[in-house]
């Protein structure tokens, strides 16, 4: 298999290495970067728990391949912190008891976090966030945590 | 301070939040090798010929094992063995040898550097199988029984011929699963000593596991360690020993290389543990007053192609458990476990009563029809009452006697009655001026959980220099916040702070006699374990702080982390200090006596706890599509002690949305051939946030247990007990059906398939 050289951000820090063209963004995350808290639940795109921003936007990192992050901006769960202090937003999901086996969180934290960065000026109803919540699959906790969490979030960012 | 009852916020959280938690997935080894499960594509035939050659030519593969390359007649054993009866010529070998049985029955590995060459290289197996006929329907004549049980007392047969009024019906529960996000992952790493392993990736009942590979390796046990690992969700199926669980390891010593293999989710959905897919056929005899004479159920079980490591557990509990909260004078629940060419069933959350509750609770709805009664009032008149508590049934399961021990049945019966009014849900289902096509209904459940299963749960609690207080339970954190609720039992028995506390769980060398966490029993038998031992320890730290302070043990308290005297706060001494007290060189240590301040001990429970709850839906049924919604559910459930309130309400909901999956999306199908239909999430429906309503919760801790000094009982299965039940019944209410809705999932089709459900004025909503 040919090898290809490229270079990316991950949580603003830089990499470069040369990877597989088949090699997913996850598995390159994962394994050749060491971001373990992306997580794979289906690796076909369909619960989400793979999610991260690249440049920005939430995507799969099990249907994106390594090579197409050549040149990005990735964002995974462990830049949302700030030091030891939790982001808001997973403060949050702990208060709202929005997790339980955590395997899932990352991906709704990273894609709640696109949505507030793009919506946070308007009011977010809990109907939006169930469709947005939607998108993911959590197989422990009926999704009302998360919801409310992300309601909460969205409220406090507002003030 | 008491720290039991409040809503801690979880120990788990902070790392989980953070990407830091350590799943199966996330843990490697230098010089690892990965693994890759050759699977039968075929659902019945005999195995011809297995043509590795190819795929041993690969670069980069180190090797390609089949059942040849195994001990001969290497089959998994049964873990929970039921008296009378003997699995012994159904178990699953590791690897099929010459017939395989089901589609996704392990054949082969391989073994190699990286994962995508393993996959290539699997590909590249030839093989061949001569197919034989697929048994797929466990109705089948004659069918392939691999057991048989019946569990009852008294005289139906009599009680039948002189009831006022015979009711039964059939109820079909649907294959599904537990189904984690999380795939499993197992990672193996030989060490220096021949025999010796770390293994990373066994939950649930590490410790029996550990023992059971020891057996079949011929190694010391001590020489295995599993390690304490986050999961992606148990609920019964992850941690029970596959094939996989000897394959890795064996292959780590056998190559002399850590080995890893993480499985993907096709695989998961046709090798996992399946289960609940039953036939019943209830019926129960009344006397002109409602009042239930007997009951009988004959069930018919698709156990799959083997008998695993749950033997018969499933199929006993249902019929064991079936008459649940009431008077039934006379019973009779027999059930047939029948082999099919299907993906191999185990436990479920809530094994045998999610379907054995829809199947009596949807019976007494239709009884509730056919008698011109309430189906609250049927229910009450047949309630068992608190004067008639405890309860002890002429039955056993899981080898222990039936006792109910404790409740009042009626009045958490009227209470949830009572709520779903307040709350609304009457006139939700009664929902005026819907378009002509939705129908709204209202169904309720109630139920009987067991929890607490003994024998036994073995607890250390130790101190150490820095003051923190280490807890080793034999319990494992499979994502439903163990850590948290022993750090607040130790925390209220020692009397320090939570933060001061850390739970290791499921780690075979810091808790060697650990029995695992499932049957909703972590927080009941290993919190008791754990009480006792902090209890022992905080007596220690008195003893010590009495001879280093001169002062008589009962002049002494511990609070806060520090032994102080009464009344005189300024004498303290810390956790820490008594730690080092208790050092060995301490010169405060008797002759002869040992050294730590530390503490084990082993809580014994003969019987089990049983919890109990009531569900209630309110559903809208579009009945020209078929589409079924839940618009409101309520759990009423009651936990005898809720150590950490937010944890019980969250197993609640989670519970409840799964236990709408069952009822309504989730289904393991097959084709003719026996070509699994569910390999990937898009065809496996697990419910999103569009298909799980709201969950209100009423929690009640009137009844505490008196089987455990913290008076706990399980809450891990109450949420998805009745689901099946509450569904069919709030479905079966909107369209008016006469009799049973037959069969679960209720998806669209099916809904279609019923008599209401044709386009027109609604008849449904009445309350
Ligand atoms: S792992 Fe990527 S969507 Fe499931
Ligand atoms: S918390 Fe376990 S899958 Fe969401």
């Amino acid at each position: 298999m040919s090898m290809h050289k490229i270079s990316l951000r991950v949580n603003s820090r830089e990499h470069e290495l040369a990877v597989e063209a088949r090699r997913t963004l996850a598995d390159m995350l994962r394994h050749d970067l060491g971001y373990t808290g992306t997580h794979l639940g289906c690796e076909h795109g369909i619960c989400g728990a793979c999610t991260v921003l690249m440049d920005g936007q939430p995507v799969r990192a099990c249907l994106v391949f390594g090579v197409q992050a050549d040149g990005t901006e990735v964002r995974t769960v462990e830049g949302l912190a700030d030091g030891e202090q939790l982001s808001d937003l997973q403060q949050a999901f702990s208060d709202h008891h929005a997790l339980q086996c955590g395997f899932c969180t990352p991906g709704f934290l990273l894609l709640a976090e696109a949505y507030l960065a793009e919506t946070s000026a308007d009011a977010l109803t809990e109907a939006q966030a169930r469709e947005l919540v939607a998108s993911n699959l959590c197989r422990c906790t009926g999704y009302q945590g998360i919801i409310e969490a992300i309601v909460a979030t969205a409220r406090a960012r507002r003030k | 301070m008491t720290v039991i009852g409040t809503r801690l916020p979880r120990a788990e959280d902070p790392r989980l939040l953070r990407g830091r938690g350590r799943f199966g997935d996330d843990f490697s080894a230098p010089g690892q090798l990965w693994a890759r499960v050759v699977r039968s594509p075929a659902a019945h035939g005999e195995v011809r010929d297995l043509d590795v050659t190819e795929a041993r030519n690969v670069p980069g593969i180190a090797a390609v094992v089949t059942a040849g390359d195994l001990p001969r007649d290497l089959v998994i054993p049964v873990r929970l063995a039921i008296a009378d009866t003997d699995l012994s010529g159904f178990l699953q070998p590791v690897l099929a040898r010459d017939t395989v049985r089901y589609v996704g029955e392990p054949l082969a590995v391989v073994v190699g550097d990286d994962p995508y060459a393993c996959e290539d290289a699997a590909e590249l197996v030839g093989i061949d199988i001569g197919g034989r006929p697929a048994v797929l329907d466990a109705r089948q004549d004659p069918p392939r029984v691999a057991a048989e049980l019946t569990r009852g007392y008294g005289d139906p047969g009599a009680a039948f011929a002189r009831a006022a009024h015979v009711v039964e019906i059939d109820l079909a529960i649907g294959r599904h699963s537990g189904v984690p996000l999380e795939p499993r992952c197992l990672l193996a790493v030989p060490g220096r000593e021949p025999g010796e392993l770390a293994i990373f990736g066994m939950t649930k009942v590490p410790v029996w596991n550990r023992d059971l590979l020891a057996d079949l390796l011929g190694v010391d046990e001590t020489l295995i360690r599993v390690h304490a690992i986050d999961a992606g969700g148990g609920f019964g199926v992850r941690g029970e020993f596959y094939p996989e669980d000897f394959l890795i390891p064996w292959l780590a010593l056998r190559l002399d290389r850590p080995v890893k293999w993480a499985e993907d989710r096709a695989e998961h959905l046709m090798a996992v543990n399946h289960s609940r897919q039953q036939y019943h056929r209830i019926a129960a005899a009344f006397d002109a007053g409602g009042r239930i004479l007997a009951l009988t159920d004959d069930v018919v079980q698709d156990n799959g192609a083997y008998c695993r490591t749950h033997g018969v557990a499933v199929p006993e509990l249902t019929v064991a458990m079936l008459p649940g909260p009431y008077r039934v004078p006379a019973y009779r629940g027999r059930v047939r476990v029948v082999l099919t060419n299907k993906t191999p069933c185990g436990t479920y959350r809530a094994p045998g009563r999610f379907e054995g509750t829809a199947a009596r609770e949807h019976l007494l709805d239709v009884a509730a029809t056919r008698l011109g009664l309430d189906p609250v009032e049927l229910r009450q008149r047949n309630l068992l009452t608190r004067s008639e508590m405890p309860h002890e049934r002429p039955i056993s399961t899981l080898g222990t006697e039936m006792i109910l021990d404790t409740g009042d049945y009626p009045a958490l019966l009227a209470a949830a009655v009572a709520e779903a009014g307040r709350l609304g849900y009457r006139a939700l289902s009664a929902g005026t001026a819907l378009p002509t096509r939705k129908r709204r209904g209202f169904g309720l459940a109630m139920f009987v959980e067991k929890s607490g299963l003994g024998p036994q749960e073995t607890a250390d609690v130790t101190v150490s220099r820095s003051g923190t207080v280490h807890v080793y339970s034999g319990g494992t954190s499979l994502g439903q916040g163990i850590e948290t609720v022993l750090t607040q039992i130790a925390a209220d028995a020692i009397g320090a702070d939570p933060g001061a506390i850390r739970v290791t769980a499921g780690d075979t060398a810091a808790q060697p006699f650990g029995a695992g966490s499932w049957a909703s029993r972590s927080t009941v038998v290993g919190g008791s374990a754990v009480h006792q031992a902090a209890l022992a320890v905080r007596r220690r730290a008195i003893e010590l702080a009495a001879r280093v302070l001169e002062a008589a043990e009962e002049d002494l308290d511990l609070a806060g982390g520090s032994v102080s005297v009464r009344g005189d706060p300024a004498v303290r001494l810390t956790l820490a200090d008594l730690a080092k007290v208790a050092a060995p060189a301490s010169r405060y240590l008797k002759e002869g006596e040992a050294a730590g301040l530390s503490a084990r001990r082993r809580f014994e429970a003969s019987h089990m706890t049983y919890p109990y709850g009531v569900h209630a839906a309110v559903v809208e049924v579009d009945s020209g599509t078929g589409r079924v919604r839940v618009l409101r559910y309520l759990v009423a459930y009651e936990v005898g002690c809720a150590i950490n309130p937010m944890l019980v309400e969250g197993q609640l909901r989670g519970g409840v949305a799964q236990g709408i999956g069952g009822a309504l999306l989730e289904e393991f199908r097959y084709d003719e051939d026996g070509q699994p239909q569910a390999i990937t999430f898009i065809e496996y429906r697990l419910p999103t946030a569009a298909e799980i309503p709201p969950v209100d919760v009423l929690l009640c801790q009137e009844s505490p247990s008196p089987g455990n000094p913290l008076g706990v009982m399980g809450a891990g299965e109450g949420g998805i007990s009745a689901a099946g039940a509450a569904v069919a019944n709030a479905v079966r209410d909107a369209l008016g059906l006469p009799g049973s809705v037959g069969q679960l999932p209720l998806t669209p089709a099916r809904v279609c398939a019923l008599p209401g459900a044709i386009a027109g004025p609604g008849t449904g909503g009445r309350p």
